[in-house]
């Protein structure tokens, strides 16, 4: 769902990936104290389980995932239990307001897109810049600056002091990044108290239509004149074209010839013989063939508009014809359509009668 | 783990070796016959195997053929018996994936897959016995069997872990120290140049740290580069002992 390039179903390296990283970015850095979710030692323990969904990939989603989960983490409220001895009494979400998880810390996930070979490096790309990247460099951070996970992939190649660099900068985004969940965070609690509206339908700003917008590329617009002129002094006039709707019958309509058939080059003993034969069925194709500038010339020829009563000729055999090229040369010039065409149809009238 | 001590006053480890000290490896290349390239590495106790068929022509799709280059394929299976208690799935898992999809990475970096273009390069690792450092055994193994049959790379791989602990960095750790849950780096080297083929790191690390974590890391690729050109060219001069050159 999230974008054309994923199919569903398939389990890619991209998700193997992805899973991994935030795995390892939540679980081996032990974000949340996991002792604390025990109820009953060596027989009850809470299970936490994060879902995540994509909706819409437009770039650098193992970010946006770290985020995701780590923020869900944070909000997330488990129902209050209380142990007395053997007893375990697991209260509603009614009876007891719930508790949150106990977070040590936030790992939030930066990525850093390397291009030629490590020359340049941004922070964040978006889709375009991952599809056209060298490779990937993701550093997972907290804000007391410890790094929590560091992966490379695409098979760049990294130097040292490359690394170095990109963890300050990480350093400094992880900071900005926090502050924004905590506000949002307060920004709920609040809201949730106050007895206000809150949820994923408020989170998404009303005002703003965001998909079909696309960012304005700037253009130089300042010689379009001169430059559409010149273009269109030095191009060739277009050719004429002359486009008639012909109704062979309601429902079925024509408009143009098509393209020639070139079977006709390599099967030209055959057809002789096969025009010879009389089927009746070329006919169909040659009236077919000389249309266009000639509507009325058409109307006047019963031939070709027998076709569609006679149940003779239901079935179209797609025969070259070499009549064919005759009339297809001579397109162009409306006036001399006429006269090739009648030929063939009067020579298949004449061998109807003898029929 | 809580009372283990990782890393004693007097500087030495659970195992007897010092923070920077590397385990034993022994290395031998050639061990199958029917594989173009193979290798058998053991870093301590963790033993890997390495297989190399290729180039050859693309086997499955014919679509994924890469008209300049060729396939590099990589698959990465842990034996049952590699760990202390029986592993459920040796493939399949994710964790296997993505250890197959790292070792692809670092491998179609390393070696010149412009030279062989629409042909498949297949690498398969089997880790027989499971004792810390698994990944770097893996690139270890895999880069001999690599050369071992006759692939040109840029240059060598060389791989190895490294730990943090108590404000000194720990070179190669074992299961031990793995398990104890500190910050473990896994780092792919190209010795010559210094580039960093793979990078990973695990767990809590201050930033401040990383420069020395980093650096110790490199620094123990670097000496298992020493041991590996040694193996390598052994190999080679026994090779050629029994042609009778």
């Amino acid at each position: 769902m999230a974008a054309p390039a994923f199919e569903p179903g398939r389990q890619s390296d991209l998700l193997v990936k992805l899973n991994r990283l935030l795995e390892r970015c939540l679980r081996n850095s032990k974000c949340i104290d996991t002792e604390s979710l025990c109820v009953v030692a060596g027989e009850k323990v809470w299970q936490i389980r994060v879902d995540l969904h994509l909706l819409n990939h437009d770039g650098n989603i193992i970010d946006a995932a770290s985020i995701a989960a780590i923020v869900a983490l944070c909000h997330f409220r488990r129902p209050d239990v209380s142990v007395q001895g053997d007893e375990v009494t697991l209260y509603t979400l009614e009876e007891r307001d719930p508790v949150p998880l106990s977070i040590h810390h936030m790992p939030i996930c930066v990525s850093f897109a390397f291009f030629q070979q490590g020359t340049y490096l941004l922070v964040d790309p978006n889709e375009r810049e991952e599809r056209v990247m060298d490779g990937l460099l993701v550093i997972a951070m907290n804000k007391h600056r410890e790094i929590c996970t560091i992966q490379s992939s695409c098979g760049i190649m990294l130097l040292k002091d490359q690394v170095l660099r990109c963890s300050k900068i990480a350093g400094v985004k992880v900071a900005e990044i926090t502050e924004l969940i905590q506000k949002a965070l307060e920004n709920d609690q609040k809201v949730r108290k106050e007895g206000g509206k809150f949820g994923f339908a408020e989170s998404i700003a009303n005002q703003r239509i965001t998909a079909f917008r696309m960012e304005k590329a700037p253009i130089d617009t300042s010689d379009v004149e001169e430059k559409a002129e010149e273009i269109i002094s030095e191009a060739e006039p277009p050719s004429e074209v002359v486009s008639k709707p012909v109704l062979w019958t309601p429902g079925t309509a024509q408009i143009g010839e098509g393209i020639e058939n070139s079977w006709g080059d390599l099967e030209d003993s055959e057809k002789e013989d096969e025009d010879e034969g009389g089927s009746d069925e070329a006919i169909i194709l040659d009236s077919i063939k000389m249309d266009t500038g000639e509507v009325s010339n058409i109307g006047s020829q019963d031939a070709p508009i027998v076709l569609s009563d006679s149940e003779e000729e239901e079935m179209i055999i797609l025969e070259p014809d070499k009549n064919r090229k005759k009339i297809r040369t001579q397109t162009i010039s409306a006036t001399q359509v006429k006269a090739p065409s009648k030929k063939p149809v009067k020579k298949r009238k004449k061998k109807r009668a003898a029929n | 783990m809580a009372g283990l001590e990782l890393l004693s006053d007097q500087g030495y480890r659970v195992d007897g070796r010092r923070a920077g000290e590397l385990r034993k490896i022994q290395a031998r290349m050639g061990v199958f016959a029917q594989a173009d390239g193979s290798a058998y590495i053991e870093q301590g106790n963790t033993k890997a195997l390495a297989v190399v068929y290729g180039p050859h022509e693309i086997r499955g799709s014919r679509a994924r053929a890469l008209p300049d280059r060729a396939l590099v394929n990589c698959q990465y299976s842990s034996a049952t018996f590699s760990t202390g208690e029986r592993k459920r799935r040796p493939h399949g898992d994710r964790k296997s994936c993505e250890m197959g999809l790292q070792l692809r990475q670092t491998f179609e970096a390393a070696v010149l897959t412009q030279l062989h273009p629409r042909s498949q390069i297949d690498i398969y690792v089997q880790v027989l016995q499971a004792d810390g450092g698994t990944y770097a055994a893996c690139v270890n193994a895999a880069t001999l069997a690599v050369l071992d049959a006759g692939i040109p790379m840029r240059d060598f791989v060389c791989a190895c872990s490294a730990g943090f602990v108590d404000g000194t960095a720990l070179a190669d750790l074992s299961h031990v120290e793995e398990a104890a849950g500190g910050p473990q780096l896994a780092l792919a080297l190209l010795p010559s140049s210094g580039q960093i083929a793979l990078l990973e790191m695990d767990a809590r690390l201050h930033e401040d740290h990383l420069e020395q974590v980093l650096e110790a890391a490199a620094q123990a690729a670097r000496d298992v580069h020493t041991l590996l050109d040694r193996v390598v060219r052994q190999h080679v001069q026994e090779a050629s002992v029994l042609l009778g050159d």
